[in-house]
């Protein structure tokens, strides 16, 4: 329904009657593959609409019959709603004249949605949309991704000739955004009796919804097979995911993206080994983790190609070790425990991938995406020395506008207030791939940076030019140009910008203007690692599990805005949180969303944490000049598994191995009562 | 999030919103409007007039008239927070209700109007015995909870009728209540509520009153755990044995979502009936 406003569309929507016909369902990815289970596509047999592997299918199996001990254990990591403050929307006009579109999106990636909008769906040349996206109220992955609404109103302002304006409402999201994670996973870990890991095998069922969305495909493969080694040096690994269609919402990247998923799996095996050999979880982590000296480091393959970049793996979790003082801590539960209290201790030793980029990586037709995923800027010096840097990443929520302001100011040597950041507009702004994977430091800064090097190159040709002085004795030092010993004697940026833009004394073959577009393509992506360390208590009377304490230890190579990045980190850690205790989406039999409101679906509230005890390490990546990683997912990325082997640890007097996600009372509570003989 | 069509009219008085009731075609009251304009934004409900009450000076307020307190049905939950002089158990659930800026809006009267089995107050106004007084065009009635409350999302008062005031005793030494409550993580309504008052003398208890919210269509009482603390020294081990009579109170239908089921809430209710009576206990010994 298109109305002039909201009340009579919504009045028209009443008046449909639709006469459904129910056909069977499935809605649990493992059933769908079973025999009998309805078929949702004729072209995927058994709803399996891909299998992918990575890893050593052979040498895994040999060292799991090999090893001392092999734990087996099944994990499900449950579907999620990524839930932005704001909705979906679009606004989209047509100029008949022009045959030109504009569309207003709220997306993470405008260049991608025009791309994908002309090229695939109207079959019009790129020129005639022009997609802006202002002011993104959110996105956590889901407006990466291109949906039929967006076409529908662009089509539609088409055909009625007047602008149509579309806005989700949060019921809507519910169901018609996409969902996060929904694995289930069979694990086989192998390992020596001293805890050495020796094999790690696992079987992912992935639900992909009913259909692909835009790169569903690439999450459960690429961002979570890959990272299957986590921060541990494991000689034989071996994935198996099988993509599946049920009838379900579409499942694609949200925050963490892959990681989540495969740092639960790789941090609950080193908890479960632990476990079973009685050893103290920290010792296992020791034992195993990839050695600073064995940098870069190839987990035996199955990152196709690419290398950990720089890792030391000890200094986070001694800095945590000592903020959380484990050996009082252990002191303090035994205590406990002889008064029947259940205190726990969770490590979550993680390490992640970001700056997802490298396109001859990413894009690869059948290991990637088929698409490229590097990053574009371009940085003017106005004619009085404000600079205007373009970006192609698109900012929604992350500060984007701070962060690249302060590399500018940093570079040139100019005030940050001198700094105006534009981007989210594909007639302005360079093309690029857009904001995701913890890519826009350590992909779009750097583009950033190396239009400032060109730029700072060629204000110092034209500075040594004013000063009438040799090229190789100038150096632009502090947003000047003077000969090196005399800064006393200088040009200014200001005053090489001004005379850059007024262009009547260059150097013979100078053009005029300080402007320089870079597009930058990394040659590795960036590899963040840290220590979460969650406390807990869980209440017998009722399973109830508190969080005490919770201490993360991020290192994510240089930090540009402190405030930024602990913002991003303590978001992150309420959602992965959040997964551990509380979020579930939940169909029921008949494909009916049950948690379809914010009524029945558990976001995390902030009343419901303690005070985040935040600190870092800092060890430079040598993949950009920058030394940056990432910050924008490791909250959510190293959060889960901390809280649920807290929870176990807490239980582990019971008995108790595995409780799945969401740890709620009633879970928690079932599961004492079993073993009690309840 | 559009809702139908519908008149609005502010009413300045009691006998004005009674006239309003009664003259319009499907008019409803409006106070805080917490529980209302939602289901009017979902269409989940429509009215023909919204007649606006929130305005009525002498229904808001907490007054000491003739040995109880009268507490007007606009006062909000975070009026109800702050005063010294209403029983601790409805501070207690008044001061858990949402946010600050739904207690600094939500209302009693539109909470118990709306009759929400999951929400706070019906389950404190049951266990503290209070009384609702009731005005139409041809007079006034007081209400007991037990009557008042008839099911889900329905109550006694029939369409034409205005709450007036809610009267519950005055605290009196001796006496202790409490509210103790599972929270639904996601709305914060009760999974489970339990509400307790009891009255001690020389440390035995003399009255007691139990009630429990979220189980069932609308809060009802627990007999048996009343009759199990009655002549006994409150300690520990009376208030568990008394907490566990709640089992034979708690009829064959309990709810259950996805969040809790009804098994699971059935077999928390006596921890939540102990922790309000050992905490009422406490308060009627100081």
């Amino acid at each position: 329904v298109v109305a002039e406003n909201r009340y009579i569309a919504e009045d028209a929507l009443a008046l449909i009657e639709v006469d459904f016909e129910p056909l069977p369902v499935v809605v649990d990815a493992e059933k769908a593959t079973q025999a009998g289970a309805p078929q949702l596509h004729e072209n995927a047999p058994n709803n399996i609409c891909m299998d992918w592997s990575c890893g050593d299918q052979g040498s895994t199996e040999n060292a799991l019959a090999s090893a001392d001990i092999v734990v087996k254990q099944r994990l499900i990591n449950q579907r999620l709603i990524p839930n932005p403050m704001e909705p979906r929307g679009a606004i989209a006009q047509y100029l008949p004249a022009s045959a030109e579109f504009t569309v207003w999106l709220s997306s993470q990636d405008p260049h991608i949605m025009r791309l994908l909008m002309t090229a695939f769906v109207f079959g019009i040349p790129e020129t005639k949309m022009r997609v802006i996206s202002p002011q993104v109220g959110g996105g956590f992955g889901t407006k990466i991704f291109l949906y039929p609404e967006y076409c529908l109103v662009a089509a539609l302002a088409r055909k009625l000739g007047r602008p149509v304006k579309w806005m989700e409402t949060r019921r809507e999201n519910y169901t018609a955004t996409t969902h996060g994670r929904d694995h289930i996973t069979d694990l086989e870990v192998g390992a020596r009796r001293d805890g050495t890991i020796t094999a790690l095998k696992v079987r992912t069922y992935a639900n992909l919804g009913g259909i692909l969305s835009t790169i569903g495909p690439g999450i459960p493969t690429t961002l979570y097979g890959r990272m299957l080694s986590g921060s541990y040096r494991i000689p034989n690994i071996y994935c198996n995911v099988l993509g599946v269609y049920t009838n379900t919402s579409m499942v694609d990247a949200y925050r963490g993206a892959g990681r989540p998923e495969a740092t639960y799996v790789v941090e609950r095996a080193l908890d479960l080994v632990a476990r079973e050999l009685k050893m103290d979880p920290v010792d296992v982590r020791r034992k195993n983790f990839i050695p600073s000296d064995a940098f870069p480091y190839d987990p035996v393959g199955i990152l196709a190609g690419l290398k950990y970049d720089s890792g030391e793996y000890e200094k986070p979790l001694e800095k945590a070790l000592g903020m959380l003082n484990y050996q009082g801590f252990r002191r303090e539960q035994e205590q406990a425990r002889k008064e029947g209290r259940y205190l726990g201790v969770g490590f979550s030793t993680y390490v992640e991938i970001c700056g997802v980029a490298p396109s001859a990586w990413v894009g690869l037709p059948g290991q990637g995406w088929g698409a490229g995923l590097w990053e574009s800027a371009n940085v003017r010096v106005h004619l009085t020395g404000k600079v205007i840097a373009t970006i192609g990443s698109q900012p929604h929520g992350q500060g984007h506008e701070t962060t690249i302001a302060q590399v500018v100011a940093d570079e040139l040597g100019i005030p940050v207030d001198d700094v105006i950041v534009q981007h989210s507009d594909t007639l302005s702004a360079p093309f690029g791939y857009g904001s995701y994977g913890s890519r826009s430091a350590a992909v779009g800064a750097v583009a950033v940076y190396n239009s400032l090097q060109r730029i700072k190159e060629k204000a110092r040709r034209l500075g040594a030019h004013m000063l009438e002085a040799d090229l190789e004795d100038v150096v632009f030092e502090d947003g000047k140009v003077y000969v090196k010993g005399s800064p006393d004697l200088a040009k200014t940026i200001q005053e090489i910008a001004g005379a850059a833009a007024l262009g009547y004394s260059l150097p013979p073959g100078m053009e005029p203007f300080l402007d320089d577009t870079a597009y930058y393509d990394p040659p590795n992506c960036t590899f963040p690692f840290g220590t979460h360390i969650a406390v807990v208590e869980v209440e017998a009377a009722t399973g109830q599990v508190k969080l005490n304490r919770y201490i993360a230890v991020d290192d994510v190579g240089r930090v540009i805005n402190p405030m930024i990045v602990e913002g991003q980190v303590h978001g992150g850690i309420a959602q992965g949180v959040g997964q551990a205790l509380w979020e579930t989406a939940v169909y029921d039999d008949n494909g009916q969303l049950l948690s379809g409101t914010m009524l029945d679906y558990s976001l995390p509230k902030a009343e419901f944490f303690p005070k985040f005890e935040v600190d870092r390490t800092e060890t430079l990546t040598q993949v950009n000049p920058l030394g940056v990683k990432g910050a924008g997912e490791t909250g959510t990325i190293a959060s889960t598994p901390a809280v649920v082997n807290a929870v176990m640890d807490a239980l582990s007097p019971l008995g108790i191995y595995h409780i799945d996600m969401p740890l709620t009372p009633e879970r928690v509570w079932h599961a004492m009562q079993s073993v009690n003989g309840g | 999030m559009y809702a139908l069509d519908f008149d609005y009219v502010r009413a300045g008085s009691v006998r004005e919103a009674i006239d309003l009731l009664r003259e319009r075609h499907e008019a409803k009251l409006l106070a805080g409007g917490h529980s209302l304009i939602p289901l009017l934004k979902l269409r989940q409900t429509s009215v023909g007039t919204l007649v606006d009450i929130g305005r009525i000076a002498e229904l808001k307020g907490i007054g000491k008239p003739n040995g109880v307190v009268s507490i007007g049905p606009l006062t909000t939950h975070a009026m109800l927070a702050a005063s010294p002089v209403l029983p601790a158990a409805l501070r207690e659930a008044a001061g858990n209700v949402g946010d600050w800026q739904v207690r600094n809006m939500g209302t009693i009267g539109g909470n118990v109007s709306h009759a929400d089995p999951a929400s706070d107050h019906p389950t404190v106004l049951t266990a503290l015995g209070a009384t609702f007084r009731a005005a139409r065009a041809s007079g006034t009635r007081s209400i007991s909870p037990l009557e008042f409350f008839t099911g889900i999302f329905n109550t006694a008062l029939d369409a034409q009728e205005l709450l007036t005031a809610i009267e519950v005793p005055v605290n009196k030494k001796g006496t202790g209540s409490a509210y103790a409550k599972m929270s639904h993580p996601a709305s914060g309504y009760a999974l489970l509520g339990a509400a307790a008052v009891v009255a001690l003398e020389d440390g035995i208890c003399t009255e007691a009153s139990v009630a429990l919210g979220g189980l069932t269509q609308k809060a009802t009482k627990a007999p048996s755990v009343e009759a199990a603390l009655l002549g006994k020294r409150l300690d520990d081990a009376a208030i568990s044995a008394a907490a566990e009579a709640v089992a034979d109170d708690l009829g064959g239908e309990i709810l259950g979502d996805i969040h809790a089921s009804s098994g699971y809430r059935r077999a928390m209710a006596p921890v939540f009936v102990r922790r309000a009576l050992a905490q009422a206990a406490d308060r009627a010994g100081q």
